[in-house]
């Protein structure tokens, strides 16, 4: 440990309210771990605290609306209006961003949203093989996955080994569409409504469109089913 | 910049693996680093390219090492540090140095609703007419960039069709590098598998990929 890490982790450990004694025998404990991040990330956002650049209070509010407010439960009510409302289907196609924010789903990293449908003959797979664009308003922050570079290398090059993998066989005559999400425009997976659904509420089919689905990695399978081809 | 992250096609990054019942943050500083990367954004020093930029330029080894908010958390320190809001010196010391900047507005609670339910779009009014239009064959350039861009360096100089006109977007290349927005059309283009990855790939698929108006040229 070289002096400018003992001097960073006394200072985090002072700014994380405990000594400093004990924030070197933590240190000490992972030593082969190049720096660690949370100490890191403490000092941070102390100094920034301290300078006055940052409310730490609006750090809670941005935490608590991805944890709690934002996630894949607003884009299944997304889904299952479209599978009820032919009406707002089209809209949803034709406009996905306005269509979206009709039932109060908008902003950050939604801004530009587009939808494409999967049919029997269709499957849409999304990925951001550059970084890790995912549609938030409506899928909230993406699963370590999806950001993870085995599905970023591969979803491009062998789509069909990769849906295999999640337990998706397609047959040869799908056609397999992947969306590579490089700009700002954000991709939404309309699933195809599965068959027997044709008696459940719209919140019922809401309830079994999973995250993966609207990703392009799954389809939507009754309870009791599995969610295969 | 032809770095690690532009990751379209490699080989050997292993399987998948899924979590099940995974968390939002997998531990408090995640969530820390996710929010002080966005509070940290609201100043206007820097912007969403410059931002991405800041983690594709870690060192590739370090990229595959480091877990995603660890390059969130890099990232952000380096352009903290670029724009002089913060020393390394003063992150090292925990304490601001004499005199350091204090006067940026920032980010409120009662501000945090409104900047997640707008966003910051990245569409653009007034930009340059549109190059090509929907059905046109083209072909993505053949460029390699030092510095930021979105073109994959899978598709470069492969053929595609226009598939639509999404309308006029900020241009990562010169945004990134505060050369300005430079706005213009964005497309999705459509590039058939076989094209991309040869006879190994199915007749039938296709990768669509939004390419910017100075990515293409008329094939």
């Amino acid at each position: 440990m070289d002096m400018s890490r003992r001097g960073f982790i006394a200072a985090a450990g002072a700014a994380a309210g405990g000594d400093s004694a004990h924030a070197e025998e933590h240190a000490h404990a992972h030593q082969a771990v190049p720096s660690d991040p949370a100490l890191r990330t403490k000092a941070l956002e102390s100094l920034l605290v301290e300078k006055g650049l940052v409310d730490p209070k609006a750090l809670d509010a941005l935490i608590d609306t991805f944890e709690h407010k934002v996630g894949p439960r607003n884009g299944a009510r997304v889904v299952a209006r479209a599978w009820v409302d032919p009406a707002y289907k089209q809209r949803l196609m034709t406009n996905a961003s306005a269509a979206i924010a009709e039932l109060g789903y908008s902003g950050l990293q939604g801004e530009h949203m587009l939808v494409i449908e999967n049919t029997p003959k269709v499957h849409n797979l999304v990925v951001c093989t550059l970084c890790s664009c995912y549609p938030w308003p409506v899928l909230g922050l993406p699963p370590v996955w999806y950001k993870s570079a085995p599905y970023r290398s591969r979803a491009v090059i062998d789509p069909r080994g990769v849906l295999r993998e999640f337990g998706l066989d397609l047959a040869d005559d799908v056609e397999v569409r992947v969306w590579d999400s490089t700009a700002e425009l954000r991709y939404l997976v309309l699933p195809e409504r599965p068959a027997g659904s044709e008696k459940l509420t719209e919140e019922q089919l809401a309830t079994l469109v999973t995250r993966d689905a609207m990703v392009g990695v799954a389809k939507v399978a009754l309870p009791g089913e599995g969610a295969r081809a | 910049m032809n770095g690690i992250h532009d990751m379209g096609g490699m080989h050997g990054m292993g399987p998948i693996e899924r979590e099940k019942n995974e968390p939002v943050f997998h531990a408090r500083w995640e969530a820390r680093v996710y929010a002080l990367n966005r509070a940290t954004g609201m100043w206007g020093k820097w912007n969403l390219d410059a931002s991405r930029h800041s983690r594709e330029v870690i060192a590739p080894a370090e990229y595959l090492r480091m877990s995603y908010y660890e390059k969130w958390l890099e990232g952000t320190i380096t352009l903290l540090v670029q724009t002089g809001m913060i020393t390394r010196a003063e992150l090292e010391s925990g304490k601001p140095a004499q005199g350091s900047v204090k006067a940026t507005p920032r980010l409120t609670p009662a501000m945090v609703p409104q900047l997640v339910s707008r966003g910051i779009p990245a569409i653009r009014e007034g930009a340059a007419p549109p190059r090509f239009q929907a059905g046109q064959r083209v072909r993505a350039r053949n460029m390699h960039p030092v510095g930021h861009t979105r073109l994959p360096r899978y598709a470069r100089g492969k053929f595609g069709v226009i598939e639509r006109d999404h309308g006029a977007y900020v241009f990562p290349d010169t945004n990134a590098a505060f050369q300005g927005e430079k706005p213009q059309h964005v497309y999705s283009v459509r590039f058939a598998a076989r094209e991309l990855w040869g006879e190994q790939a199915s007749a039938r698929d296709s990768i669509y990929i939004d390419m910017w108006d100075d990515y293409l040229e008329h094939a």
